[in-house]
This record gives C-alpha cells, sequence and structure tokens, in this order.
C-alpha cells in the first residue's frame, strides 16, 4: 500500500477516505486482502439437501460447485474444468450423480473425483485420473448450516474468525424448535450501480432510517403499528445499539417495535396471523424460558459478518450476500431464512413480513438503493476535491453507542484498513 | 343495484374489451395516475412478480420480489405518490408495449389472461432499463364493468441483474 491513508481514526475524529469507493486499484487490491484473506459466505446446507443436490454460484469472483457429496458431506468445487477449463456445471441447481465437460466429455463423480475420460489410453501412462479431481477451494467450513470458504490456506478456523458474531447468529438458530433453520425457495439477485462497502455500512446503519425510510415508517403507521415518538436521546422509535463483535463483525441489538414473524405481532400481519405467532411464543418460552425468549423475540439485529455477510433478522430473516463486479457495482443476492418445521401458515406470514421491507419490489430496500446510487454519483467525480466522508457520530461519548451511531460502521473500516495495509498479502 | 348474469356477461367478452382494458390501464400507470389505476383493481385484487428463478411459484411458500394483497397494494400507491418514495422520486419515465394478449380460460365471472410485455424505464441520465415478460391476469365482471383481480408479472430474465429494482408498478 502506499503511503496515502485511507482512513483516518483520530480522537474525536473518523474519516473514510472517498477514493476508496470509486479507484479500481483499491478493488484489485480488496480481491486479493479482503476476499482472498477472510472466510466468505457460500451457502446454507439446506439448499443441498441430498446427495447430488448442486447449486452453481459465484463466490469471490470464483464460479463454484456447492453440493452434497455421496458421504452426505457439504463440499465446494471450482466449477473449471481440469483438462482445457470450461465451466463443468452450467445449470444453476439440481441433482447429478456425475458431472460432464460437454466440450470433450471429461466427466466428475459426486465427489469430484475425475470418473471418465474419453479416449484415456491415448494419453501417456503418467496421466492419472486421480491427479484430476475437480480442485477446491483451500478451506471450507460451516457454522451451524452456514457455509464459508476461505482462500486462504493459513486462515484461523472459521469459529474462531466469527469471534463475537456467534452469539447473534445463535439468536437466529434459536428461532427454530429443532435447532434447523433452513432457506426458503426464491431468491432475489439484483445490482446497485454502487461500491460494494456502501452496502455493508446501509445495511446496519439505523441513522437513515427516520429520512430514507419515512414513507416505510408511515406505511406503518397507517397499518396500526403504535411507535413511541422518539424521546430526547434517540432520534428512532425504540432503544438500540450498535456493537463492533471483532474481526471487523459488529452488529445493531435493537428492542423490535416493527413486529416480528417470530412471536411478535404486529397489526401489518392481519388478525387472522396472531394465534400463529402466540403459538410460536408459547414454543419458545416453553423451550428456552422467559427471559431467553424475550431476547429472541422481542429485540432484531442487523449482523455483519465480515466483510459481505448480512443476516437480518428483523421482519424475517435475511441472508444477504454481496461482491464487486466494478469499483462502482456490486451483484446482491438475498434469500429467506426460516425454522424447518414451520407451518405453512407461519411461512406465509414470514415470507409477506419479509416483502413489506425488504427486497427490489419491498417498501423499504429501493430507497437505500436509491441512496447508495446517489453516493456514488454524487463521489464519482468529485472524490479529489472532497476526498473524505465522515463516519464520528457516537465517538468521545460515554455508555452504549447507539444503533443510530457508528462505532459498528467503524468496526467494519477499521478491520478493512487493516487487512489492505497487510504488507505480506501481494498487491496484484 | 340491478344484478345482471355475470356468467352471460363473461362469456360475451372478447380480446377486444380486454385489450381495451390492458392498454388503458397501461396509459394510466406510464402517466402516474395511480389513484386512478386503483378504480381498475378490484376489493381484494393482488399483485405479484414472482422471483426470476421461480416464476410459477406460491408467494405463501416462495419468496418473490412482490405479492401484495390489496392493502399493500393502496400502502404501495401512497408511497409512490410522496416525495420520500426515493427511489421514484423524480419518477422515472416508462413506456408499456403490450401485445399477444389472449383470454385463456373463462370460470363463472372470471376470465384468465395473458399477454406480453415490454417496459422500457428511464431514469435520470442513465441508459433504458428493459422489463420483459408475459402478464397472467384474473379479470373479473363487476357491476357490468370489467376489473382487475389479479395481475402477475412474470420477468424473463434469469435474474433482475441490471435492471436493479421494481420500485414503479410493473
Amino acid at each position: 500500500m502506499n503511503e496515502r491513508a485511507l482512513v483516518l481514526n483520530e480522537a474525536d475524529s473518523f474519516r473514510v477516505s472517498r477514493a476508496t469507493l470509486v479507484d479500481a486499484e483499491i478493488l484489485e487490491l480488496e480481491r486479493r486482502r479482503v476476499f482472498d484473506a477472510c472466510w466468505i459466505y457460500v451457502g446454507h446446507e439446506s439448499e443441498v439437501r441430498a446427495p447430488g443436490d448442486f447449486r452453481t454460484r459465484n463466490v469471490c469472483g470464483r464460479p463454484v460447485i456447492f453440493c452434497r457429496d455421496s458421504g452426505n458431506s457439504v463440499r465446494v468445487f471450482l466449477n473449471t474444468c481440469r483438462h482445457r477449463g470450461a465451466m463443468v456445471c452450467r445449470e444453476t441447481e439440481g441433482n447429478a450423480k456425475i458431472h460432464t465437460c460437454f466440450y470433450h466429455g471429461w466427466s466428475y463423480d459426486r465427489d469430484g473425483r475425475l470418473d471418465g475420460v474419453p479416449g484415456e489410453k491415448d494419453y501417456p501412462p503418467s496421466f492419472q485420473k486421480s491427479d484430476y479431481g475437480l480442485m477446491q477451494p483451500p478451506r471450507v467450513e460451516s457454522y451451524r448450516g452456514f457455509v464459508f470458504l476461505n482462500f486462504d490456506p493459513q486462515a484461523v478456523a472459521l469459529t474462531e474468525y466469527l469471534a463475537g458474531a456467534k452469539e447473534y447468529i445463535d439468536l437466529v438458530i434459536d428461532q427454530s424448535p429443532s435447532g434447523e433453520m433452513e432457506v426458503i425457495q426464491g431468491t432475489q439477485d439484483y445490482d446497485i450501480r454502487a461500491n460494494w462497502k456502501l452496502l455493508v455500512e446501509n445495511s446496519f446503519d439505523d441513522y437513515h432510517l427516520l429520512t430514507t425510510h419515512s414513507t416505510w415508517l408511515d406505511y406503518l403507521k397507517n397499518a396500526g403499528v403504535k411507535m413511541q415518538r422518539p424521546d430526547r436521546d434517540h432520534l428512532l422509535p425504540s432503544h438500540g445499539v450498535g456493537k463492533a463483535l471483532g474481526n471487523g463483525h459488529a452488529t445493531t441489538d435493537n428492542v423490535n417495535f416493527r413486529g416480528r414473524p417470530v412471536a411478535k405481532w404486529i397489526p401489518v400481519y392481519g388478525d387472522a396471523a396472531k394465534p400463529e405467532i402466540e403459538r410460536a411464543r408459547a414454543e419458545l418460552v416453553a423451550r428456552l424460558g422467559e427471559a431467553r425468549a424475550a431476547r429472541v423475540a422481542d429485540t432484531n439485529r442487523n449482523l455483519i459478518v465480515f466483510p459481505n455477510l448480512l443476516l437480518a433478522d428483523g421482519s424475517s430473516v435475511t441472508i444477504r450476500t454481496f461482491y464487486p463486479v466494478a469499483p462502482d457495482r456490486m451483484r446482491v443476492r438475498a434469500w429467506v431464512l426460516g425454522p424447518r418445521e414451520e407451518t405453512p401458515a407461519a411461512r406465509a406470514i414470514r415470507l409477506d413480513a419479509f416483502l413489506t421491507f425488504y427486497g427490489p419490489g419491498g417498501l423499504a430496500t429501493p430507497d437505500d438503493v436509491e441512496a447508495l446510487e446517489a453516493v456514488q454519483a454524487g463521489i464519482a467525480a468529485t472524490h479529489r476535491e472532497v476526498p473524505w466522508s465522515v463516519m464520528s457520530r457516537g465517538m468521545a461519548k460515554g455508555g452504549d453507542q447507539l444503533n443510530s451511531d457508528e462505532a459498528h460502521l467503524r468496526a467494519f473500516w477499521l478491520q478493512w484498513d487493516k487487512l489492505m495495509r497487510d504488507e505480506r498479502r501481494a498487491a496484484p | 343495484m340491478k344484478n345482471k348474469s355475470p356468467r352471460l356477461s363473461a362469456v360475451k367478452v372478447g380480446r377486444a374489451e380486454v385489450e381495451e382494458l390492458l392498454f388503458h390501464e397501461a396509459a394510466l400507470l406510464d402517466d402516474w395516475r395511480l389513484d386512478d389505476w386503483l378504480g381498475l383493481l378490484t376489493d381484494d385484487a393482488r399483485y405479484e412478480v414472482p422471483s426470476n428463478d421461480r416464476p410459477e411459484a406460491d408467494p405463501a411458500s416462495t419468496l418473490f420480489t412482490i405479492a401484495d394483497d390489496i392493502n399493500r397494494i393502496r400502502g404501495r400507491i401512497t408511497r409512490l405518490k410522496d416525495k420520500n418514495a426515493h427511489a421514484e422520486f423524480p419518477r422515472s419515465r416508462t413506456r408499456r408495449l403490450i401485445s399477444n394478449v389472449r383470454i385463456v380460460g373463462r370460470s363463472g365471472a372470471e376470465l384468465q389472461v395473458e399477454a406480453n410485455f415490454v417496459v422500457y424505464r428511464f431514469k435520470r441520465d442513465e441508459n433504458v432499463r428493459e422489463y420483459v415478460g408475459r402478464y397472467k391476469y384474473v379479470l373479473r365482471l363487476e357491476r357490468g364493468g370489467l376489473k382487475i383481480a389479479r395481475r402477475r408479472a412474470v420477468l424473463d430474465a434469469m435474474e433482475l441483474g441490471s435492471m436493479g429494482l421494481v420500485s414503479f408498478v410493473l
């Protein structure tokens, strides 16, 4: 890295260089020093339930096959033929005993072994099929159903990497009586014309709620949701804090006002949903006790697992991940997570609650996207004249950092800066 | 109120009447006459845009992009008329081309209708965004007039990708 500082962290001032959001060289360095050095979310175990189930995705810029092998283990393979490189699997999902590269016909079994080579006898004697299985990322590990990969063979174990984020993932999993959550079918897949780090900030920045999402708050109010007016210490309808969790992970941790399909009814759900939600509440209390049940149901959180995974456990549970396509463009993917044993009625409530806020057609996400695109348009050609963004809310203040402060955003940026300065990783 | 036999009328409705309604709807939406558009809907209307990877699914068991009942449709319109609906302020301009209109089923007072669409959307100084797909309507005769009881817009693209948002009424 050159002498140019990108993050300025002083006693009562925190600034981020806008070059970090527009510079192509910085993006290339990020690919090596951030994305290839961290545990990156691939998918959830429930998406590949049976041996042979597969999904193809793009993770860290690499095409991968995310699948379950013949021994019922979840695997990740680089989706490129060992012969001449073609993508072996070109379907988005399915179940297969054999993946055959159509170009010259090399085929691989569910465990990634090279199975068939047309005209094998014409290769020299040194050619061994066992040398040419599908390649895997150096590390693949999972935590409570969430599968991650790491392109750094020396990386610490996933459970160590997740640090304080584990406690918040556990709160998500506790919503399921069996301890098993599953991804519900249907993927939201869209681009934002903005730098990927702007979505990290936005995903758990509660400072913007009242201004960016006033029409969503109006919608809730019109539907009969009671919201307290903020007192003089708060900008938001309920109390919440922002917390750093180690290794760049961070979360908001809020008293819920917006309703939750897990045991917190609001009028938006309709009267018919009340008994279902009361049942879910009773189950939580019976299984976890009053205190833990209240913790699960009456608080909500937006957790960023560094660098690019959001678990938004609010009006539903969202898994959202996003990658840079260019300095000013990202690809976003989002799914809904729900308890595996959820009744059809409860599931319908969960999905409906999700759509009120989230996604490219929701009543709130589009305004976030507009905000991010407005930032990108604002800084693209002005970042030399206006080089710094300000992120010092809450600094030099005693007590909790509120969710409308920026301590959790700073935690992300400090880890990002630390990794970007890591000279051991070569520049591209 | 006169009680015309809806069954008899539904049988009489032909493609010309259906096209008239769909073209009128397209004009209202392109003109952002959103309250007039609400007037075309039944009191139990639904508006749906499925996820690109599950175009035929049921919103009770599948994540959609949009799955509104009439209450959320009305909430959506209230929002879109507000200057604080930032994604649509300033409003995008749209131009809808509706074609290949077919009546594919009739039951009682209801008609099942399908049509192809191309919606061009312009926003700020960006290039055009094109939304291509197929509408699946349920139209219902109410008080002698044809109303929209369900409209599902199924996009052909594999993913929303560069279309980005569906923040206007598709």
